[in-house]
């Protein structure tokens, strides 16, 4: 089954009507599958998650995309969050004042409209911060407030398995990371993923898919999907560049 | 609409229960400022002629000052019109079946008299210009604690208010405090003497109810040395279209060692032109805490002084102001450093809204003769929308070089980002302002008792309500 559906789209910058981002985009996702969006800086991989979101930086000026069958195409964020789609941030926020706890605990009653077994959903907060390699007193500390850009981006990964989407877009996720802060999102990754939720992976670079099973690899270009190929034409790029698709 | 569900505190509240009015015709109302007023009104409470004569001679001052040239305008209120005494019912009583049925209820449904069974060790109520209702457990008035109405104190205990009265905050201190010294009634007396510790708090409870009213409510607090005290007081009112005038004053004695944690949670109605003030005066390794917070009122003007006078005083000072359409909350405070190894630590955050103005005026003053004290400032701004103002007016006079003075000022308008953000993980825009206001309330919160930091959730949650998108 199709979960994502994009079809043309086409964007400007918010602060800048005369700054044309995506320039027909298409892109299908199907439930089960992985996708990988690589590109230069600058080709609109950032824009295409923020416009999925209908982030206020950006205005559609053509095109579509629907979620399940549904036209989802500037609807507001937090009814896009709710039908199941999820996106970690290239810059998470930091919310002082509010705990991580209360955070997970607001946002997951929030996304699924019930109100959580607290007991359970400590249980489960903590196995998965274990499994991430959390400290688990993170809980209690400010949202993000003090946390490393590994520990912001590991706390993506558990918003994405505590909240649970059908389709999880990852916005260079492993920029800045580690290799053992890598390996830790990737497991979260596999630790999400099954054969009825997705995942489009947006990144620079092939590390973070080494554990990964890529279904498919897109190029993007001045705004465009110009290549699309198996998990091996990431590595083509990750020797190559993106020399022969820039003209 | 569906409600911010954060904390699990506070569910289906509505401001409904802070406009209750249902009254029988108050037993007797004067208007206006005239000598003869003052007179009756001082009659009318058997007072000494030494109260009486300061109320006149108020009066005098009131009318030979000038309203301050700075802060909000205030020019409008017409005290020809302003009903300077609203007397609701005859006595004062220490159960609260006594008190009138249709009071109580607004009382009760304020949470008055359940919390002083729960975490309180006494309390008092007043009705618009009286005090309704005033007890204190067996146990501390055996330890020769006082706590009354400010009429009863001026009656079984003359010397002692005597001694105190006006000396923290003099007549002439300002035009509106001239006319507090004019008109005041009612309001709370404390003693607490030497090395007495209670374990709960005292509370008094303040409601302006009569429309187109003044309060003028007197409270004078005595902490005597080595002793500890907390007092909470809550002001709350309905909503009226006439003007309303709130011009209390609080009077503080902190002795030697002793320490007082000063709570208020206000919340007047929108009508309310709140001008208060309050003075403390801390000696030798005494403690004053402000901790306030003030969410209602059309204009409010508050700027609470503590004086350190005893080597090692400390002054600790906590202040949220939230300010929604049509309101300017002119706020701050004032510090003297007035002996060696004083200290102070301010921490204020103010949040205003729908073109909504918050400033807060900082004013702190380190004498030549305090050496070695400490200082720490802290104001932080949230502003919701880009209509709404805030401003932070600090001045700050240090005439000692062997002083340590760290002073931060941080004004911001709310992220869109964040909001963004907190969207994306399925907040509306709504309840994604009330996260981010929250926490950033939430140090604020923490300092409150628990009770008035569920109320001030509520409060932070009605404001926010509706009034966005």
């Amino acid at each position: 089954m199709k979960l994502l559906e994009i079809k043309n789209l086409k964007t400007i910058a918010e602060d800048d009507h005369d700054l044309n981002i995506l320039k027909g985009l298409n892109l299908d996702i199907k439930e089960g599958e992985v996708h990988v969006i690589m590109g230069p800086n600058g080709s609109g991989k950032s824009t295409l998650a923020n416009t999925i979101f209908s982030s206020p930086r950006y205005i559609i000026t053509g095109g579509s995309i629907k979620f399940m069958g549904e036209d989802i195409t500037g609807l507001s964020t937090d009814k896009i969050a709710k039908k199941g789609i999820f996106m970690s941030f290239q810059t998470p926020e930091e919310i002082p004042g509010v705990s991580l706890a209360q955070f997970l605990k607001t946002t997951k009653q929030s996304v699924t409209g019930e109100k959580v077994n607290l007991y359970k959903f400590t249980k489960e907060v903590e196995e998965y911060m274990s499994k991430l390699n959390m400290n688990y007193d993170y809980v209690n500390r400010d949202f993000n407030v003090g946390f490393s850009g590994g520990e912001k981006k590991k706390n993506e990964i558990l918003q994405m398995l505590i909240l649970n989407p059908k389709l999880a877009i990852l916005d260079e996720t492993d920029s800045g990371l580690d290799v053992d802060a890598i390996k830790t999102v990737s497991k979260g990754i596999n630790l999400f993923k099954n054969d009825n939720n997705a995942v489009l992976i947006i990144t620079h670079s092939t590390k973070i898919l080494k554990s990964l099973k890529v279904d498919k690899v897109h190029i993007l270009v001045d705004g465009k999907i110009i290549k699309t190929g198996d998990g091996s034409l990431a590595e083509i790029i990750e020797n190559d560049g993106y020399s022969e698709y820039i003209k | 609409m569906a409600k911010t569900d954060i904390n699990n505190y506070v569910d289906n509240e509505t401001r409904n229960i802070y406009n209750s009015v249902a009254l029988n015709e108050s037993i007797e109302k004067k208007y206006g400022l005239t000598k003869e007023i003052l007179e009756e009104i001082s009659k009318d409470k058997n007072e000494p002629k030494w109260v009486l004569d300061i109320r006149l001679k108020a009066l005098d001052t009131f009318f030979k000052m000038e309203d301050p040239d700075w802060g909000p305008d205030i020019s409008y209120l017409d005290l020809s019109k302003l009903a300077t005494y609203v007397k609701p019912v005859e006595g004062q009583v220490r159960n609260w079946e006594d008190v009138p049925e249709d009071i109580r209820d607004i009382f009760d449904k304020l949470g008055i008299p359940e919390s002083e069974k729960k975490a309180l060790a006494g309390s008092g109520a007043q009705f618009d210009s009286e005090v309704v209702y005033h007890n204190l457990t067996e146990d501390l008035k055996k330890q020769g604690i006082i706590y009354t109405s400010f009429d009863e104190g001026l009656r079984d205990y003359p010397e002692l208010v005597k001694k105190y009265f006006s000396k923290a905050v003099p007549i002439n201190d300002h035009k509106y405090i001239a006319l507090h010294y004019a008109l005041f009634s009612g309001g709370s007396f404390v003693y607490i003497p030497k090395n007495a510790k209670l374990d709960r708090p005292l509370q008094s409870y303040f409601r302006l109810n009569a429309p187109g009213a003044g309060q003028f409510e007197h409270t004078l607090i005595i902490v005597d040395e080595g002793a500890d005290l907390q007092f909470i007081e809550g002001c709350s009112a309905p909503g009226y279209n006439e003007l309303n005038l709130h011009a209390g004053c609080v009077e503080l004695f902190v002795e030697k060692n002793a320490s007082l944690r000063f709570s208020t949670i206000e919340n007047w109605s929108k009508n309310m032109l709140n001008l208060n003030t309050k003075k403390c005066f801390v000696g030798e390794n005494g403690k004053i805490e402000w901790i306030m917070g003030s969410f209602g009122s059309k204009v409010s003007m508050l700027y609470p002084l503590s004086v350190l006078n005893g080597e090692g005083a400390k002054v600790e000072f906590t202040n949220i102001s939230f300010a929604g359409k049509g309101q300017n909350l002119d706020t701050g405070l004032k510090i003297i450093h007035n002996a060696p190894r004083t200290s102070s630590i301010v921490n204020a955050k103010s949040i205003s809204k729908d073109g909504g103005i918050c400033t807060f005026r900082s004013n702190v003053h380190v004498k030549k003769n305090a050496p070695k004290s400490k200082l720490s400032l802290s104001c932080e701004s949230l502003m919701l929308d880009s209509i709404s103002r805030s401003d932070t007016i600090p001045v700050d006079t240090i005439e000692t070089d062997d002083v340590t003075f760290a002073h931060e000022a941080k004004i911001g308008k709310i992220s869109d980002q964040a909001i963004f953000y907190l969207m994306s993980r399925g907040l509306s825009e709504e309840e994604a302002k009330a996260l981010i206001v929250r926490g950033f309330a939430e140090p604020i919160a923490k300092a409150f008792p628990v009770e008035y930091a569920v109320e001030m959730n509520r409060l932070i949650d009605l404001e926010l309500e509706g009034s966005i998108g």
